[in-house]
């Protein structure tokens, strides 16, 4: 595989968008507001075809944030090496200018279950996440962003918050962090807490890129709230206003529009991305 | 605690009960909350399927596909992260499948969906000049051995696969009760799985196991047609490289 060209060492702090294949032309052709991309790692791991001779087209133009949703970072087993060096061989090849995997496991007793799953917040959790990620900040050469999940339930055992776990996996490992105020806004109204006083907690001075996306709503079986990342529609009001919350106070951030399921045409997508040049051309006024 | 394995355990089985140490807010069972993660669990692995194996939603429909793949992913989950290549003994499995017995060619057709996956993600590479083998005097030519693209991909079935593959998703015409031999070709990054005239899967697989073009030719029998055959690897750019 030829090398991709890799001019784009960061991120910049302007809107991206999660690329879908059926955008390709459209994303050539008229990208603005959107000035970086992100891909799902997996999904480039072919050995050839479409995907890969789009993305060197792509690489080319945008910086490329490199998004990881296999390698169960939280998970209580070892990291799975082959899957490690699949992401190594693409960050080699393409040069990203981020690459960010997720707080959360997916694969058990070599099941992988195509999900992001939850883990308790303890000590014990703390050293094997932090384990994990000096290990893949080795392996790939590189500093990862680690992102927050959406949370459906949580653990009795837990000790940490969700923000004191992050910033002490921080200071351990040096890795940075990935702030998706979807996630945070659907925890929040999840188990009830304050979406605002997740963010005021929040270490974001580590925080190397923000994500938006859409969610679904649900009821537990006792009537609550139960909101669901399913990143199939616009973001909702109360999300963008967090973000206007996270932005005053972080400055501005490399802000990604993610919609994975009933993806829509391009100038939909691009009207969101439009709405987070917005939110940063406020933070900057 | 909450381990990781009593997590696990009841993501693809519905009758395991909510494991315990999971609340909510206010330190109540989870119970639905950990719906959502057997929910996603199981709706993801089959979206990834349906996307996967067109032809089989087209053939049995959506509903009936989701049944099968509900039961697929229970007996077959994913092995690895590259959901790419979930689904690889699908085939396989569809075979068992009492409700299925009486579509026997399925197997095969699902085969097609899967080599049509494989091609679409194998390495790229670039065919040879058509003028290049025509150069070649009859005796060099009868002693090269061909080298073939990563993705090109064979399969011999003894139903119509290729036909029914095509009437499924092509408005192909209604297939007829003979075995076929399909290749897959991707000249560019569209695979698209032809159905070979007759002998022409003899002499492609001869040719895949490295014998020379003249000692291949000789499986192709009497109605095999070698012009169409070069002709339709050349244009497609599946031969890469010829040795002499």
């Amino acid at each position: 595989m030829p090398d991709a060209t890799h001019a784009f060492p960061h991120l910049p702090n302007l809107p991206g968008v999660g690329y879908k294949p059926q955008h390709f032309s459209d994303i050539l052709d008229n990208p603005a507001p959107v000035g970086w991309l992100e891909v799902h790692a997996e999904n480039y791991m072919g050995d050839g075809g479409r995907p890969l001779a789009q993305l060197r087209v792509l690489a080319e133009r945008f910086p490329i944030s490199v998004h990881g949703v296999g390698l169960s970072i939280g998970g209580e087993g070892r990291l799975d090496s082959d899957h490690l060096a699949r992401l190594k061989h693409l960050c080699d090849w393409l040069n990203p200018a981020s690459f960010s995997e997720h707080l959360a496991w997916s694969t058990h007793d070599s099941h992988f279950l195509n999900d992001l799953l939850p883990l308790p917040y303890t000590s014990d959790t703390l050293t094997r996440v932090a384990d994990h990620i000096d290990e893949v900040q080795t392996v790939l050469g590189r500093r990862m962003l680690l992102e927050n999940p959406s949370s459906y339930l949580a653990f009795a055992e837990s000790t940490y918050s969700e923000t004191d776990f992050l910033a002490e996996i921080v200071r351990r490992t040096g890795c940075g962090l990935l702030l998706d105020v979807n996630n945070v806004f659907v925890s929040a109204t999840n188990l009830d807490y304050s979406p605002q006083g997740y963010i005021d907690a929040y270490p974001l001075d580590a925080v190397g890129e923000v994500h938006l996306g859409g969610h679904d709503e649900d009821e537990d079986d006792h009537g609550a709230p139960l909101l669901i990342d399913s990143h199939g529609c616009e973001v909702v009001d109360p999300v963008w206003a967090l973000l206007d919350h996270t932005l005053a106070q972080s400055g501005p951030k490399p802000l990604l529009v993610e919609w994975d399921t009933d993806v829509p045409d391009w100038p939909v997508l691009a009207d969101e991305a439009r709405r987070a040049a917005s939110a940063l051309t406020r933070v900057l006024s | 605690m909450t381990d990781q394995t009593s997590f696990h355990s009841g993501l693809l089985n519905p009758t395991v009960p909510v494991p315990d140490g999971l609340i909510d807010a206010r330190h109540r069972p989870a119970g639905r909350r950990y719906g959502v993660y057997r929910n996603n669990v199981t709706v993801s692995l089959r979206d990834a399927l349906a996307e996967g194996f067109p032809a089989l939603v087209s053939l049995i429909g959506r509903e009936n596909f989701d049944h099968v793949a509900r039961a697929y992913l229970r007996h077959a989950p994913p092995t690895s992260p590259l959901m790419m290549h979930y689904g690889a003994t699908l085939p396989d499995f569809i075979s068992t499948l009492d409700q299925l017995k009486h579509l026997p060619y399925l197997a095969d057709v699902v085969r097609i969906d899967v080599a049509m996956r494989q091609s679409y993600h194998a390495a790229d590479s670039t065919g040879i000049d058509p003028s290049t083998l025509q150069a070649l005097e009859e005796e060099h030519l009868l002693a090269t051995t061909f080298h073939f693209a990563p993705s090109m991909i064979l399969l011999r079935s003894t139903w119509p696969a290729g036909s029914i593959w095509h009437y499924a998703l092509r408005d192909g015409a209604k297939p007829t009760g003979q075995a076929e031999d399909i290749l897959i070709l991707r000249a560019d990054y569209d695979p698209e799985p032809y159905v070979l005239g007759a002998g022409s899967g003899d002499v492609v697989q001869a040719l895949q196991s490295g014998v020379p073009f003249g000692t291949a030719l000789e499986s192709g029998g009497d109605a095999f047609d070698l012009a169409a055959l070069l002709n339709l690897l050349l244009s497609q750019q599946a031969i890469t490289d010829l040795n002499h």
